[in-house]
């Protein structure tokens, strides 16, 4: 029964997300024109980490750049994802649905499962198109793996991705009753936090930026990403980490962080009446 | 005597320092249109939110249809209708995309959840409406799907908090002759939060309340006829000048509401004709009514449910 329910509200989320054409420019405009424009602007001055070494190519800045800009269009469609939770909020229809007879659990998986469908196809259509922009000369070359297999596992991959930072999103949106607050922990929590990823520059083998990057949980989603990109097997450095230390740090933040939804939902409160 | 569908024992409910509900006790016949009448900050929407298990409860005993609302929430859940004040549909899908969500959030599927829908969109008489956006829809006909999808799963205790807070006089009527004929065929116990007394009078049975205490309940005619006399409203050229003249001629107190005076009398007959006697060219038009819930409210806690900006039509 619960599952019928799962299934009944990612589908609202869907039928929603389609009827509003601006947030899909959102998510995906905005990191496609960073990786034009960075991938330009930064194409001299990129120095390419030491992992790249084991590459029979050199590593441009646009494709170093590419796993940290499928990030990005993840973190936004999480982003306006969970924001639909001050709207239903707002407009009553949380209040249906918390009155309902279903698990507590089973509204956080409708969120998370209706926020990664949608970042996967966003994030996964950019990651197919991006290096192809290259071709009619937008972009610099970029030589990635065309696998079906390597796709599939990078697919599998940016869904973990997509949930861990769905399920981040739930629980910054869940206490806000607007959303001017989830802007500001936007600026400065969240963009910050994809910053220091290492989707965004290698942060170097040591000091404190490299300690920042290494204890944030999305440097492994993107480092792993990165892996994926690859046919070859790319050596374990200080900034990439090898793909089961990704791949485990990924599962558990996603795992806590789901759990930590739900008990917030679970914990009846005024709040909720709000 | 059958199973009461609520029962409610010594409620207490505080948000923080405040109290906000003291005491409260009442049970609702199965079967019953219930009303919680009291103006805003009486406590009716926190006792609207417990009932609904919105919010937890903090002291006393709270059952539905004979189940603990704490110790079976699923199942009370299971019995319950709830619409809330602020709509609970979603205003970007159609009318039938709402059914469908809701049938399904509350187990229905198929075969099943198809016909509910059907039957659901006729009997709201949305059926023309199904493939609708709900926000292009007048406040009426939202109000309407947010019925039907509160009625969906066949509930046996449906909530109403505020059912037409919004709507004009006349979507109001049809919103109350529709919700009626629909809950006596199905024997639906409905228990409505409200301020209004129009609404209020077309209850079986009302618990009043007032800064979060219970000040009477009953029939609506049990309140009134709690209260002697009758209430004559004149309708004059100008209230306020005469208000004293009267007041001292009648040897009661008036209330002026623009160019109306309202006053009790115990005496019709007579009193009218005082009135006419003394004051025959200023009265433009005089009205004699059974005293209102406002004037039985009034008389229980001295303060009227009317607040500004609200009408009694």
């Amino acid at each position: 029964m619960n599952s019928a329910a799962v299934l009944a509200l990612t589908r609202r989320e869907l039928v929603r997300f389609l009827r509003q054409r601006t947030r899909i420019i959102g998510a995906v405009g905005q990191p496609v024109i960073f990786w034009l424009l960075f991938g330009a602007g930064l194409r001299s001055s990129f120095k390419p980490p030491s992992w790249a070494d084991s590459l029979s190519h050199a590593v441009t800045y646009q494709e170093y750049f590419l796993p940290g800009v499928a990030a990005l269009i993840v973190l936004f469609t999480a982003i306006f994802s969970t924001i639909s939770i001050i709207e239903d909020r707002r407009e009553g229809f949380l209040q249906g649905i918390l009155v309902a007879p279903v698990s507590r659990l089973a509204i956080v998986l409708s969120k998370i499962s209706a926020g990664t469908i949608l970042a996967i196809l966003q994030a996964g259509l950019f990651l197919l198109a991006g290096p192809l922009l290259s071709v009619i000369g937008v972009g610099a070359e970029i030589e990635v793996s065309w696998s079906v297999s390597r796709m599939l596992m990078a697919g599998v991959f940016l869904m973990l991705i997509a949930a861990e930072l769905t399920a981040l999103g739930f629980i910054i949106a869940w206490p806000m009753n607007s959303t001017q607050g989830f802007h500001a922990i936007m600026s400065i929590f969240l963009m910050p936090m994809w910053l220091v990823s290492g989707a965004f520059f290698p942060g170097g083998e040591s000091g404190w930026l490299f300690w920042l990057i290494r204890i944030n949980p999305l440097t492994y989603g993107v480092a792993g990403l990165r892996r994926l990109l690859y046919e070859q097997t790319l050596p374990v450095t200080p900034e990439l980490p090898s793909m089961l230390v990704c791949l485990a740090v990924t599962a558990t933040t996603t795992i806590c962080l789901t759990l930590i939804s739900a008990a917030m939902v679970s914990r009846a409160s005024v709040h909720n009446a709000t | 005597m059958s199973q009461p569908a609520i029962h409610a024992d010594e409620i207490q409910y505080a948000y923080g320092s405040r109290v906000a509900l003291s005491d409260v006790s009442f049970s609702v016949p199965s079967g019953c249109l219930f009303g919680l009448l009291g103006p805003n900050g009486s406590g009716k929407t926190t006792l609207f939110r417990l009932l609904s298990t919105l919010i937890p409860m903090q002291s006393g005993r709270l059952e539905v249809c004979g189940l603990d609302i704490q110790r079976s929430q699923a199942d009370v859940r299971r019995q319950l209708g709830v619409t809330f004040q602020s709509p609970a549909v979603d205003v970007r899908l159609t009318v039938s995309e709402n059914l469908i969500c809701h049938g399904s959030v509350y187990g229905l599927h198929g075969q099943a959840l198809r016909q509910k829908v059907a039957e659901m969109l006729e009997r709201f008489q949305l059926s023309d409406r199904h493939s609708t956006i709900v926000a292009k829809l007048s406040g009426g006909l939202k109000r309407r799907v947010e019925l039907a999808k509160g009625l969906m799963h066949n509930p046996r205790v449906l909530l109403l908090d505020e059912p037409t807070t919004g709507l004009d006089p006349r979507a109001r009527q049809e919103f109350w002759d529709l919700l009626l004929a629909q809950v006596r065929a199905h024997g639906t116990t409905v228990v409505a939060a409200t301020h209004l007394m129009v609404e209020a009078e077309l209850c079986d049975q009302l618990l009043l309340l007032d800064l979060g205490r219970k000040v009477g309940d009953g029939s609506p005619l049990q309140l009134q006829s709690r209260l002697s006399g009758e209430r004559l409203t004149l309708k004059l050229r100008d209230a306020t000048q005469l208000q004293s003249a009267i007041e001292e001629r009648m040897q009661c107190s008036a209330k002026v509401t623009g160019n109306q005076l309202t006053l009790r009398v115990q005496n019709p007959a007579d009193q009218i004709s005082m009135l006419l006697g003394s004051f025959r060219d200023d009265i433009l038009g005089l009205e004699l009514t059974r005293p209102s819930l406002d004037d039985v409210f009034l008389e229980l806690t001295g303060r009227s449910l009317i607040q500004s900006g609200d009408q009694h039509e």
